[in-house]
Formats: structure tokens, C-alpha cells, sequence
């Protein structure tokens, strides 16, 4: 069954990426203008990658779906970026950012790529500072720090809650740099709606232009795709309303296999739904988890009275707090891995003990009043007061909580119209991160030769659960360190190949393929939207498919996904024409892929007979309602084959995962 | 947070494609929820017009927190509409009453040509960052360390401050010059301010500059509406910095 080669080097894991790109093949200056370069995505992967590939002199075209690429999804990242730096002197290092990823991973991940991240960490930071990146400073002029969950290190760096705005705008400027030099083309308002393959080879794609509706083809020597996630599926999530599965799921079905697809994030600290017309979530940073505490009450009768606004929270006696995750994990305390907070959220909501008023009484409190008490008698004692009155030390801590967290806090209360220094923050988790994508060997090359996938779009490095801050640092890694090196060794083979035709049968059918299905949409005359069908998918994937699974509610969803695919085609209504802006038609395009993603997710999740990272099956949990992991049987990273649009038919194929550097155990965080 | 339902009115622009002439088109939308904001408003007004077989409005957005700066609606005169220190997608309906009427425009200026509806086209700044908007620094990973050059945290601060600029647009779309200054003085101001950006800072703010200008975007008179507007809050100090980095580049220039 196991054709996967995830091509790992040989020798000492210290040494295999520096080896390996001592051994890859270049291509030489005066040739690299004769080959061209696919980019589709521009974030943190996708820019970097476009700039970096357009330095080096290859013809490079880029495309985003937005009207700049300024404003891919990336940019929403508030907390930080990793890296092994031990500025603080913390202890920390290259092996202890990669074992911890490994650990944070839950033992999904595959050693050999992690360690490579954790290793170009540093050139990270290095090269974002020279950029121009204006990271958070102290007062000698150093770059500052801070903690994430899942560690106990401090080495996250960051640009207040905006990290991921100003690494974007930083790849952004050096993508732009390359797009006026001319040697990055940039097609904005551009959709990819299908990959077209020549002789088994990744040599195109099919674009929509978002603005005239025109099928365009494109072709070139490789294709990179750094697409982002596929949260979306669940409708309601963190992610941007235009982040979408169907770059990686038309590869997917042109032949690249889909790994871990079951493995979600789901962010213990966004705002709690509101509303059935809501669109989206908003996450509020982990970073916030540095300085609050997460509580619930005590009493099940006091968090009834809170939801029948009764009660406020700060009526609760402190032994009345419920501060559950010091509770049960007083080691990390607040500052556990995602997974692990959002289960124990769900844990004590599921119980009774939430605080929100919404349909579900899902919510619990993240409170900083503990913070502003410490941190403003810190401030007065800096400022010669040791004996300050209790309202100098909370305006002075209110005042170092604005400098920390201020934008956040600022966003908080437009959204809720609540006060977060004056009340504890409702928070409860939401969607936010997909580990499962395209499967990728060493290289990033996914199984079609000529098909690259970077950043969230691909599966390698993060396991069964993401470290906060970590994101943005393997979009970059791959995109500035990665992707440069391995995308140049395979088109070193194809300086003798010559521009790829793009009137050739295989970008006529594709292209007839893509205008077949906008017809068949904008013809169908249903009765229902598009949204009617992405919101009744997310219901379905978001109780069934969500933080807690079980084998029987993972069949019922296959089952009513296949029927909602089939009321979809049916039933679906999409207004106006192809040769304009049309936004109906792009959701349309994309939940159609999404409905046949949430089926596979559903599957890979069923077949896992485990608890791991985001995956919980509740089969699978020890007596204190921790993941129990099956080492024995799911050491593996599934990798799916599509075969039809029966999702049943989808064959598996595992790449085992071997542990050589790190003893494998039973994660802990007690 | 309990919520209320309002009903509403509104007037928005509908036009269908950069050449065709628009005009404003009267809508009525009952039962929105005030906790909802401004776009999922939108979204409850484009299911009522599909379920009524009517095209829905073309609008522009993306992250819904703040951030991406896709949003760009005009509302009741303002850009982001009655609120400060936001985006559209941080607008929420609980701003406005019940009975009350809304009128919802494109961004308007000349630099900004609409593509549909309330969408507009604003590559003009994609131009002008492409100008000069960047360190002419490669990917090696080889740069020197991170720390090697200690940057005053209060440089670092003001930096930050400047690169907080989301490229909406708002600035523009509420001058009265259509001046694109707070956005380009915003980056200008970013690279002026850290020593990274110091070496080719002339040359970048003239580029800058000549490719706003080759825009058709309008100068600054220092009436401040663009400070106010602007959803990060981003300071006409840097548009003074510009003019000073500026005016010293043109006199110093050696090309």
C-alpha cells in the first residue's frame, strides 16, 4: 500500500538539511529567466516564496484572489513568531523548539521537517529585522519576548497583537520589490480553479479573473501552492471569509494525496457566537493567556444566575472560580497547548458551568484583573511608590495591560460592546488552524512531480496540533528558506524543456472542465443560496466533525454531507453571469469543493482509532478525560488518494513515522 | 449582551461595471440583529435579494476583524462609517436605530475607479509600495543577527506605529484633495524611522512620491480629516516626516 517516499536525507538530524542542500542541483543564473514559476497564494508562504523565486531570476507569477496581496490571511496572525534564539536565556535552543513542536504535535509530526523549521527559526528573525519589520523592542533597543502555550521558554517575538500584519506586509514589500523590478508578474483578483498536468507533470493552471470572469490558462515549469487552510469548511471559523479549500483540493483530485485532513485547530480563545446571520469568529490572541486566567464558576447555580444576568462575574468570590486549567495542569496552569485548553473548555460548558447567553451556554471567563493588580504594583514600586493606594496600582496596571494587549482589548469591546478591563473577556474556542493539507515529502513536493505546497496548505510540521506562534514561522521558513532551494533542484531538469504550450488537450479539457461547472451553476435555477448550504455543512462538521468525535456521529456525517452534496447541485441558486464580478459564483465554486473535503475529513477521522492533538475521539480518552493515543497502530501520517467523488472509494496510504531524536511519550502537561 | 432586532432603510450605490453609470437604489431590511456588524448586515440584505431572484451587491472584504483592509464602504458620509478607530467589518449595528435610513457609497476618488458596486479598484498603492516601499534586502538567511543593531525602543515604537497601516484607503476616500499622503507617509515614515531603512531611504521617498503623484492622487492641505478617519489611527506626523524626508532628498539628491 505504501508507496510514500517521504525522501528524508541521511545522516545526524543536525546535519540533514545543511547535507541535503550541499547535494541539491542548481540551476544556473543565465537559464533560471528560461523557466517559469506558478506562485498561487501571497501570504506569509506564498509572498515569501514569490520573492525569493523572483530574486533568483526565475519568471515568476503570483496570484492571490484578493484585490492586493497585502491583505492574504496571514495578516490576521496577532500573537508572534518563534524562534530559537534564547535571547532571554531561558535555555532555550534549535533541539528544544523542535522537541517541543514534536511534543506540542502530540508525535504526528515528521522529526526530520521539524527540526529543519526549528533550525532556520533564527535566519528568520534575522531576515524579517533587515526587512524592516518592526518587531517589539525593550528599552536597551533588544528585540522583546514572550511566552506562548505548550512551552516554558520565552521565545516568541512579536509586533504587539499585529505579528502577522507586519511579517506579511514585510514578505509583501519584498514581493513588491520584485514585481517592480519585473520579474515577479502579479495577477490580483485571480482565482486558481484547476491544475493541469502533462505527462503526469504539474505544468499550470487554470485561473478565473475575479473582476471580467475570464478563463485564463497559464502554464509554467512548477507550481507552487501556498493556499492557505481549509477551516472554512466548518462555515463559522476564524479564518478569512475568503479563505478556501479548492487550490489543494483540485490537486488533490488531480492526484496529490491529502494528509491528516482530520487534524483541526480548534482556538481555545475566540469571541463566543452571537447570532445566526454571524459570519465569522474573531480569535483574541494566546498571547492573552500570558497575563489572563481562565475561569468558570464553581457553582453550577452561579453560572446559571450569570447567564440569566443575575449576576456579574465580578460578584464571584474568588473561591467561588473555578480556574480549571490551573486546576488540572498547575505545571503549564493558563498556558497549555490549544487542544488541550478548548477540550477542557468544552469539558466544563458540556458539565453546565458556562457563562454565555447564547444558544449553547458555550463561554467561559478570561479575567485580567489578577494581572492588573500585579503588574501596576510593579509599576508604582519601578516609580519609587512602595506603598501605592489601590486605584494607582490598577491604573497603572491597566495601563501596562493597553501597552501589551491594547489593540485586542480595543477589538474585544467593538465586537461585544463590553469593557475587558472592567469585566473578565467571554471567550470560547473556535476553528482556527488546519495541520492536515496536501501531502508533502521533504522537499514540499507533493506526489505530482512539479507540484510544490507551502505553509498551511501543506500537512508537515505540526503534527496533530499547532504551537501558538508557530505558523507564521513555517510559512516563512518554507517560503524564504524551503521552497528556493528544492523548487530550483527539480526545475534544474527542465532548463532544456522549453515554454510549456498552453494550447495543448490537457488545458483544453481542464479549461472545459472549469467553464462546464460555472455553467452548470449559473444554468441550475435552484431554489436556495450558497450560503444555505456552506452553514448547513458547518453545522454538520462542527458537531460531528469537531472538538469531540465518535465513530457512530463520523458515519452520520458522511452520510448527511453526501445528501447535502446532492440538495447542493440540485438545489443550488447562484445569480448573474461568468463574465463579470460575480461573489455568488466564487462561494458557490468553493463550497462545492469544501463538500466533498468535510467527507474525507469525516473519514480520516474515523479511521484514526485514536485521540492525538485536535483529534478527540471520545472513544479514546483516559479517566481524567485525556487523549489516549495508539502508538502502536496510528504512528502514521494518512495520506489519502481521491478516486472518484465517493469519498468510500478514497484510498489510504500511510507514511510511518519514525522517532530517532525524540523518546516518544504520552504528552503531559501536569 | 442581549439583543435587539431594528429595521432599517438603505440607500446604496449600485453600478454595474466601471463604465456603466451607477445610481443609488433604495432597499428595505427588517429583523437585524444589533449585535451583527455592518457586513453581516450586508450579507442578511444580499440573502433577502437572492431569495428575491435580484442581483446581489458586489462589496469587498475579507478578514472581518480589522486587519486585511479589504472594506471600503462610505457610510452616512464617512468612511468606515459613524465610528472611529475602525473598519467597516468592526461597524456593528447597534450604532444605529431603528426606522433609520443608511446610505452606503464605493470609496470616491479619481485614483480609485469602481469596479462594481461598492468595489473599487485601489492597485494605485500596490503601485506606489512597488516604487519603493521595501529594504533592498535578498533571501539569503544570511543577513547578521537580529540584535547586532539595538534600535531605540521608542524609534521601534514610532515604526510601529506607522507600519500599523492597513491600506484601505480611507484616508483617500475621505480627503477632499483625494490625497494619498497619510498611506505613503505612513510607510515613508516606517523605513525612515529604523536604521535598516536609512540607505536607501532618498531614493525611496522621491520614488515613492513621483509614483503617488503619476497616480492622480491629490495633495495635502492639513485639514487632518484622513488622521481622523483612518481606522489604525495612523498620525499626521508622518506626513510631516515624509515632507521633511522629502524636501532633504530632493535637495541632496546627487542623480
Amino acid at each position: 500500500m505504501s508507496i510514500l517516499d517521504s525522501k528524508i536525507p541521511e545522516g545526524p538530524i543536525a546535519e540533514k538539511w545543511t547535507n541535503h542542500k550541499n547535494h541539491l542541483k542548481l540551476v544556473a543564473p543565465n537559464n533560471r529567466p528560461k523557466i517559469d514559476v506558478i506562485v498561487v497564494g501571497t501570504g506569509l508562504a506564498g509572498a515569501s516564496a514569490a520573492a525569493s523565486l523572483g530574486e533568483m531570476g526565475y519568471n515568476v507569477k503570483a496570484f492571490c484572489f484578493q484585490d492586493s496581496p497585502r491583505r492574504a490571511h496571514s495578516i490576521a496572525a496577532q500573537g508572534g513568531i518563534n524562534a530559537a534564539k534564547n535571547y532571554q536565556n531561558d535555555g532555550d535552543s534549535i533541539y528544544r523548539l523542535f522537541y517541543d513542536t514534536i511534543k506540542g504535535g502530540d508525535y504526528r509530526a515528521r522529526e526530520a521537517n521539524v527540526y529543519r523549521l526549528a533550525e532556520v527559526s533564527g535566519n528568520i528573525i534575522d531576515q524579517c529585522v533587515a526587512q524592516g519589520v518592526p518587531f517589539a523592542r525593550e528599552y536597551g533597543g533588544m528585540l522583546d519576548n514572550r511566552s506562548f502555550g505548550g512551552v516554558q521558554v520565552q521565545r516568541t517575538f512579536y509586533a504587539a497583537g499585529q505579528t502577522g500584519q507586519q511579517l506579511l506586509l514585510g514578505a509583501y514589500s519584498a514581493l513588491s520589490r520584485q514585481i517592480g523590478l519585473g520579474r515577479v508578474q502579479m495577477l490580483n483578483r485571480h482565482e486558481m480553479l484547476d491544475l493541469v498536468l502533462v505527462d503526469g507533470k504539474s505544468r499550470g493552471i487554470i485561473a478565473r479573473n475575479l473582476v471580467n470572469g475570464e478563463i485564463e490558462r497559464h502554464s509554467a515549469h512548477a507550481v507552487v501552492l501556498a493556499s492557505g487552510g481549509y477551516g472554512n469548511v466548518y462555515f463559522l471559523s476564524t479564518n478569512a471569509m475568503g479563505s478556501n479549500v479548492t487550490a489543494a483540493w483540485k490537486a488533490h483530485k488531480k492526484g496529490a494525496y491529502f494528509a491528516n485532513p482530520c487534524y483541526v485547530q480548534i482556538h481555545p480563545t475566540c469571541i463566543p457566537v452571537h447570532g445566526t446571520n454571524q459570519s465569522k469568529l474573531t480569535l483574541m490572541s494566546e498571547s492573552l493567556r500570558n497575563s489572563g486566567r481562565i475561569w468558570v464558576p464553581k457553582k453550577k447555580e452561579d453560572a446559571e444566575a450569570i447567564r440569566a444576568g443575575q449576576l456579574k462575574p465580578t460578584q464571584i468570590a474568588e473561591e467561588d472560580r473555578d480556574y480549571y486549567l490551573e486546576r488540572r495542569y498547575p505545571a503549564f496552569g493558563n498556558l497549555v497547548p490549544r487542544d488541550v485548553a478548548s477540550r477542557a473548555a468544552k469539558e466544563r460548558c458540556d458539565a453546565g458551568f458556562g457563562i454565555e447567553a447564547n444558544d449553547t451556554n458555550e463561554g467561559v471567563y478570561l479575567d485580567f484583573a489578577s494581572e492588573i493588580k500585579a503588574k501596576g504594583k510593579q509599576a508604582a514600586f519601578a516609580q519609587g511608590d512602595h506603598d501605592p493606594s489601590e486605584e494607582r496600582i490598577i491604573e497603572l496596571g491597566k495601563k501596562w495591560v493597553e501597552e501589551k494587549y491594547g489593540n485586542l482589548f480595543q477589538m474585544y469591546e467593538k465586537i461585544t460592546d463590553e469593557n475587558p478591563y472592567e469585566t473578565p473577556m467571554k471567550i470560547y474556542p473556535a476553528v482556527h488552524y488546519t495541520m492536515g493539507g496536501l501531502w508533502v515529502d521533504y522537499n514540499l513536493q507533493s506526489t505530482i512531480p512539479g507540484c510544490f505546497v507551502a505553509g498551511e496548505a501543506n500537512f508537515s510540521d505540526h503534527g496533530a496540533n499547532r504551537l501558538g506562534a508557530s505558523a507564521l514561522m513555517q510559512g516563512l521558513a518554507d517560503g524564504y528558506f524551503v521552497i528556493p532551494y528544492t523548487v530550483s533542484n527539480y526545475l534544474a531538469d527542465e532548463i532544456r524543456t522549453g515554454k510549456i504550450p498552453t494550447d495543448s488537450p490537457e488545458f483544453d479539457e481542464a479549461e472545459k472542465n472549469v467553464k462546464d461547472l460555472i455553467q452548470k451553476f449559473l444554468t441550475n435555477n435552484g431554489s436556495k443560496s450558497v450560503d444555505h448550504f456552506h452553514k448547513k455543512l458547518g453545522l454538520i462538521m462542527w458537531n460531528k466533525v469537531g472538538m469531540a468525535r465518535n465513530e457512530q456521529g463520523l458515519k452520520e456525517a458522511i452520510e448527511e454531507i453526501a445528501a447535502l452534496r446532492d440538495e447542493f447541485y440540485k438545489d443550488v441558486y447562484v445569480p448573474g453571469n461568468a463574465d463579470e464580478l460575480n461573489p455568488e459564483l466564487e462561494k458557490a465554486l468553493r463550497v462545492a469543493d469544501f463538500l466533498e473535503l468535510g467527507q474525507l475529513m469525516a473519514r480520516d477521522a474515523l479511521q484514526r482509532k485514536e485521540s492525538c492533538g485536535g483529534h478527540f475521539r471520545e472513544e479514546y480518552q483516559d479517566a481524567e478525560g485525556e487523549t489516549l493515543r495508539d502508538d502502536e497502530n496510528f504512528k502514521f501520517a494518512a495520506a489519502w488518494e481521491y478516486k472518484g467523488m465517493d469519498i468510500n472509494q478514497s484510498e489510504l496510504h500511510k507514511e510511518d513515522l519514525k522517532y530517532e531524536y525524540i523518546k516518544i511519550a504520552a504528552r503531559n502537561y501536569k | 449582551m442581549a439583543s435587539k432586532f431594528i429595521n432599517i432603510t438603505l440607500k446604496i450605490w449600485r453600478q454595474k461595471n466601471s463604465q456603466a453609470k451607477g445610481s443609488m437604489e433604495t432597499y428595505k431590511l427588517d429583523h437585524v440583529s444589533t449585535d451583527s456588524s455592518f457586513l453581516e448586515m450586508l450579507d442578511q440584505l444580499n440573502e433577502q435579494l437572492i431569495n428575491e431572484r435580484k442581483e446581489p451587491i458586489a462589496f469587498d472584504h475579507d478578514c472581518r476583524e480589522g486587519i486585511c483592509g479589504m472594506c471600503s464602504l462610505y457610510i452616512n458620509g464617512r468612511a468606515h462609517g459613524p465610528d472611529t478607530g475602525i473598519t467597516t467589518c468592526q461597524l456593528h449595528m447597534r450604532m444605529f436605530k431603528d426606522g433609520d435610513t443608511i446610505y452606503v457609497e464605493p470609496w470616491r476618488s479619481a485614483a480609485f475607479p469602481v469596479i462594481k458596486d461598492l468595489v473599487v479598484d485601489r492597485s494605485a498603492f500596490d503601485r506606489i509600495q512597488q516604487a519603493g516601499g521595501f529594504v533592498s534586502v535578498n533571501t539569503s538567511g544570511r543577513t547578521i543577527d537580529a540584535n547586532s543593531i539595538p534600535v531605540p525602543k521608542t524609534d521601534a515604537d514610532k515604526a510601529f506605529e506607522a507600519a500599523a497601516c492597513i491600506g484601505c484607503g480611507a484616508c483617500v476616500a475621505t480627503c477632499k484633495n483625494g490625497s494619498a499622503m497619510l498611506f505613503v507617509g505612513a510607510k515613508v515614515s516606517q523605513y525612515a524611522l529604523l536604521p535598516q531603512g536609512k540607505v536607501e531611504a532618498k531614493n525611496r521617498v522621491l520614488n515613492m512620491v513621483r509614483q503617488m503623484d503619476e497616480e492622480g492622487f491629490g495633495n495635502c492641505t492639513n485639514t487632518g480629516a484622513c488622521e481622523i478617519e483612518c481606522p489604525k489611527g495612523i498620525s499626521l506626523e508622518n506626513i510631516a516626516r515624509m515632507n521633511r524626508e522629502f524636501l532633504t532628498a530632493a535637495l541632496s539628491n546627487e542623480d
